[in-house]
């Protein structure tokens, strides 16, 4: 049977705010175990909540950039459960009346194409702290500096059928969520984690099959991955006629497997009940219309631009904006070059790559998108071949000054004076009377692959410098005119 | 010393000898303290006496009156409600669960009145986490009633009523959720006012039902509520359910003539459950009132009878969330070598909680559940907006509410322990109150065979004033208010 992969997300967005979502504590990330909680944190006596205003605007910036309806009247609601990291004894979070209501977020695919998915909801709420079972022998430590974190809580309709789908939409929401300022979106540090609902059902099939929930998978990799794996189990046992059983499962990535964390039946009753200790967030059309005026280009808008202001393809752009870093470095150095394809190239390629090796992100690249474009300008009018090129960009990442100071310094002028050109051309014809001949005597595919021999010999003597077109014309035409 | 008996005297009277420094802070503190190491033995009011710490707030307060930079409270002895956290002094809710918790802060309560320099004489008995009305759910044993030490003085400020009863101090702080500030003030023959919800701050007051705890002061006179209270208000940025609403100046229209005053009788106040002698009282303190200019309304707050059952699941539901807290994990009890983490918890709560705590947080974990939560905490909200427009649509008839604070005396130990829903009636009249989240008041109205009686009055939101002019207008009337309990006299 044909089996038809149905998922939904839910993403956990730790919001960048100064302090914590209810308490006046530094929310960082790497303090030492516990030095980074107060008393509201840790859950003392006769402590209370009072709400960041930072968390509310973060939200709302990012129910507008997803296109969703802003809940004008939000509630915290409490999770009741008993965990040691949890110091009161229940999560404060938002149930009944969420502050970002329904959306619809259009995602690009690789091919260009733009993936409708269908936001439920986004809700405001804390984060717990961590259990550290690795510390002390046989005991576990208690680290609560996580516990109070800003967190928002992305929930999608069952709208992927791929994991590239899930994937790419991952990605748009990692952009979007940087783009916003909201988040650092880290991954690794756990700033952006994601628990995926998979469920199968027979191609064309109207109804949902019984799904298990993938929890805390923490990098786009291991999402794909663990996609997989969670459907290839689902579907060896459906194709053994057996039933999936509604549970959470945990994503192991050093084994590529998924595993039973908690079945449904021990599931815990969570009571929600509406937070006394807070009052409900009232906002009215005034807040969100100022906060939708001082919204930074989003990288859907960014994408179209770049495609109709520099005629950039779709891949080109979609790349370019990923990150507002890429994207402001691309523009900054358009803005200096005026070859905009040509510095997509550059950036693209030979910087994406050079990061790529140093592992460095473009915020930290050593070459200035003004010194890339003073090497582009400088490709552009032909004092460069793209061979000399790439030897100014070591210069330019080497730290060696601007890219005409390399050229200068290093002597990497292409030569496009003609009778510069003409006078090596001449020196290898005479020194090389037999392989003349023989060009001359060859038919036309032969003189093709002949031609390659003369070429190499005057950009030897060149050393390497000769413009290559020049070079390749006049040599056609001196051999011929023998 | 100027006045004959420090230990009855009212907080303004304290306040003018301090003043005029015929009294100093230290003599009054030491006068306090020294009651309390006389009386307390028999009653178990104080749970916790800050002796050195007193006497050095009083030398500290005895330099600023020297200097003439006194505040209105400068140097009065008061006692803080075991609830509300003081910093480097134990603050244990009267439970095992908290009987070694120190916190390292004070209450914005605890340090307003600090800030104005009063001097903490100790802490209160109360029942456990303030789930009781009669202080015999307390950890560390009962207080008794100073009127009769076979009675219980109320509760779950039953501490605090006892206290200034007895003369241990002229002011105490107490906390109301259901009517814990104004049953034990009626059974002790004392005033006691619960303030709006949200005019005075909760940070730092250990929760027991969030939306409806509210500290307000526990004292001999209206006029020393109003001196107490006007510290204690006003908005603070660490309680978000404190209300930023102006705070008269109380005290400044508490002589005004109560001329028209309409009060409001709610007939539902004076069924067949409420004792006749009582009701007698009452009435007696109602046509004082009348003398006063006062008119009485007939009104109606056809919601009372299911106050009850919608208060008994709206706090607990809260309280079941409030107290998961205590889990052995970071404070508070833990249980010896737990043998997994399940355990840690179980044990750790059943040793740490008395029977009335763990009962409530059943019935609050069970109104909450999947399935029930719509039959119960769902339809209880519902009750309670009822019960809110009840009081709106009877003040639109009146300025004041009037009726008793508890259907009874004080009565004896033991009496209710094994029938927690006759305990939960002793609330009956004072619950609706919270639940609508509106002031109420206590005041002494009188004596049946040498047992206080209260008479509560009731107000519109944030109008504490009218109250407390009505109130200070019926103690100019009346001496109810100024009749110590015969323990008193022997003790000093």
């Amino acid at each position: 049977m044909n089996w038809e992969v149905v998922m939904g997300l839910e993403v956990h967005l730790q919001l960048a705010t100064e302090s914590k979502i209810f308490s006046g504590a530094a929310n960082q990330f790497g303090a030492r175990p516990n030095e980074q909680a107060c008393a509201v944190d840790l859950g003392m006596p006769g402590m209370l909540p009072v709400l960041n205003a930072q968390a509310v605007r973060y939200a709302v910036m990012f129910g507008l950039g997803v296109g969703a309806t802003i809940g004008k009247r939000s509630v915290f609601d409490r999770k009741n459960y008993f965990y040691p990291d949890l110091p009161k004894g229940y999560q404060v979070s938002q149930f009944f009346e969420p502050i970002v209501c329904e959306g619809l977020f259009e995602v690009p695919m690789a091919d260009g194409s733009l993936f409708p998915v269908r936001i439920t909801r986004a809700h405001l709420e804390e984060d717990a702290g961590k259990s550290v079972h690795d510390a002390y022998a046989g005991q576990t430590g208690i680290d609560l500096n996580r516990a109070g974190t800003p967190l928002l809580e992305i929930v999608t309709e069952p709208d992927f059928r791929t994991a590239e789908q899930a994937v790419a939409y991952l990605k748009s929401l990692h952009s979007l969520a940087t783009y916003l300022g909201i988040s650092d979106g880290n991954m690794a540090e756990g700033s952006m984690r994601c628990d995926i609902n998979v469920s199968l059902r027979p191609q064309g099939s109207e109804t949902y099959g019984t799904r298990t929930e993938i929890k805390n998978v923490n990098s786009f990799r291991f999402v794909e991955r663990a996609i997989a794996v969670e459907a290839e189990r689902q579907r060896d046992i459906l194709e053994a006629g057996g039933e999936v059983t509604q549970e959470t499962r945990l994503y192991d990535a050093d084994r590529n497997e998924t595993r039973s964390m908690r079945s449904k039946e021990v599931a815990n009753d969570y009571r929600y009940f509406p937070e006394p200790d807070l009052l409900p967030i009232l906002l009215d059309d005034h807040y969100i219309e100022a906060i939708r005026a001082e919204l930074p280009e989003l990288p859907g808008a960014k994408r179209s631009r770049f495609i109709d202001t520099y005629a950039l393809n779709d891949y080109d752009a979609s790349l370019l904006v990923d990150s507002r870093a890429m994207a402001d470095y691309f523009e900054t150095a358009t803005a200096i070059s005026k070859a905009p394809k040509l510095t997509a190239n550059w950036i693209l390629g030979d910087l994406a790559a050079a990061l790529n090796r140093a592992a460095l992100d473009i915020t930290a690249s050593p070459v200035s998108a003004e010194a890339l474009a003073g090497l582009i300008l400088r490709v552009a009018d032909e004092t460069l071949s793209s061979k000399l090129a790439k030897q100014v960009f070591d210069g330019l990442w080497q730290n060696e000054g601007s890219a005409d100071a390399i050229i200068e310094a290093r002597g990497l002028k292409q030569v496009t004076d003609t009778g510069a050109i003409e006078a090596m051309v001449q020196q290898v014809i005479d020194d090389h009377p037999g392989q003349v001949a023989q060009y001359q005597a060859a038919d036309e595919g032969k003189q093709k692959k002949l031609l390659g021999f003369f070429v190499g010999q005057v950009m030897k003597a060149s050393q390497g410098q000769a413009n290559p077109q020049r070079l390749n014309a006049l040599l056609k035409d001196m051999l011929a005119k023998r | 010393m100027a006045l004959d008996n420090l230990t009855a005297a009212t907080a303004v009277e304290l306040v003018s000898e301090l003043q005029t420094r015929r009294l100093s802070a230290t003599e009054l503190t030491q006068s306090c303290l020294n009651r309390i190491a006389a009386v307390n033995p028999r009653l178990n009011a104080v749970i916790t006496v800050c002796e050195e710490q007193a006497l050095r707030e009083a030398a500290e307060a005895d330099l600023m009156l020297q200097r003439g930079d006194g505040g209105p409270l400068t140097g009065l002895p008061l006692l803080h409600k075991d609830i509300f956290c003081t910093r480097g002094v134990a603050t244990t809710c009267s439970s095992k669960m908290l009987e070694n918790f120190v916190p390292p802060y004070d209450a914005t309560v605890v340090s307003r009145l600090r800030a104005a320099g009063t001097v903490m004489l100790g802490k209160t008995n109360m029942d456990e986490f303030a789930m009781g009305s009669s202080t015999e759910t307390s950890a560390f044993g009962v207080t008794r009633n100073p009127w009769n030490t076979d009675c219980v003085p109320g509760g779950s400020s039953g501490g605090a009523a006892a206290a200034v009863a007895a003369g241990f101090a002229p002011l105490s702080t107490g906390t109301d959720t259901g009517g814990s500030i104004r049953q034990p003030a009626s059974l002790c023959g004392i005033t006691g006012l619960k303030p709006t919800y949200g005019r005075v701050s909760r940070l730092g007051i250990i929760a027991f039902a969030s939306s409806l705890d509210q500290a307000g002061p526990m004292t001999r006179t209206a006029e020393d509520a109003a001196l107490m209270l006007q510290v204690m208000s006003g908005v603070d940025p660490g309680d978000s359910t404190s209300a930023d609403v102006e705070v008269p100046d109380f005290r400044s229209q508490m002589g005004d003539s109560i001329q028209g005053l309409r009060i409001g009788i709610p007939q539902q106040y004076f069924s067949q459950s409420l004792d006749a002698r009582v009701a007698q009282t009452i009435q007696a303190a109602l046509d004082e009132l009348v003398q006063e200019g006062a008119e009485l309304v007939d009104i109606d707050l056809p919601h009372t009878e299911q106050g009850i059952a919608t208060y008994y699941i709206i706090a607990p539901a809260e309280a079941s969330a409030n107290l998961s807290r205590y889990d052995g994990v970071r404070f508070g009890y833990r249980c010896e070598a737990p043998k997994d983490l399940a355990d840690l918890y179980e044990r750790s709560r059943t040793e740490g909680f008395g029977d009335e705590v763990k009962r409530r947080i059943l019935v609050g974990t069970y109104a909450l559940s999947a399935g029930f939560y719509d039959a119960y905490f769902k339809k209880a909200q519902q009750v309670r907006r009822l019960i809110s427009q009840d009081f709106k649509h009877a003040f639109e008839h009146c300025d004041v509410i009037a009726g008793p604070a508890a259907p009874g005396v004080a009565f004896g130990l033991g009496s209710k322990t094994q029938d927690p829903l006759a305990m939960y009636l002793e609330d009956i009249y004072t619950l609706s109150v919270n639940l609508a989240g509106l002031p109420g008041m206590s005041v002494p109205a009188g004596l049946i065979d040498d047992m206080p009686v209260g008479l509560q009055l009731i107000g519109r939101a944030f109008d504490e004033a009218t109250l407390l002019r009505a109130a200070h207008r019926f103690q100019l009337r009346t001496d109810h208010h100024r009749i110590r309990p015969t323990l008193a006299e022997v003790g000093s």
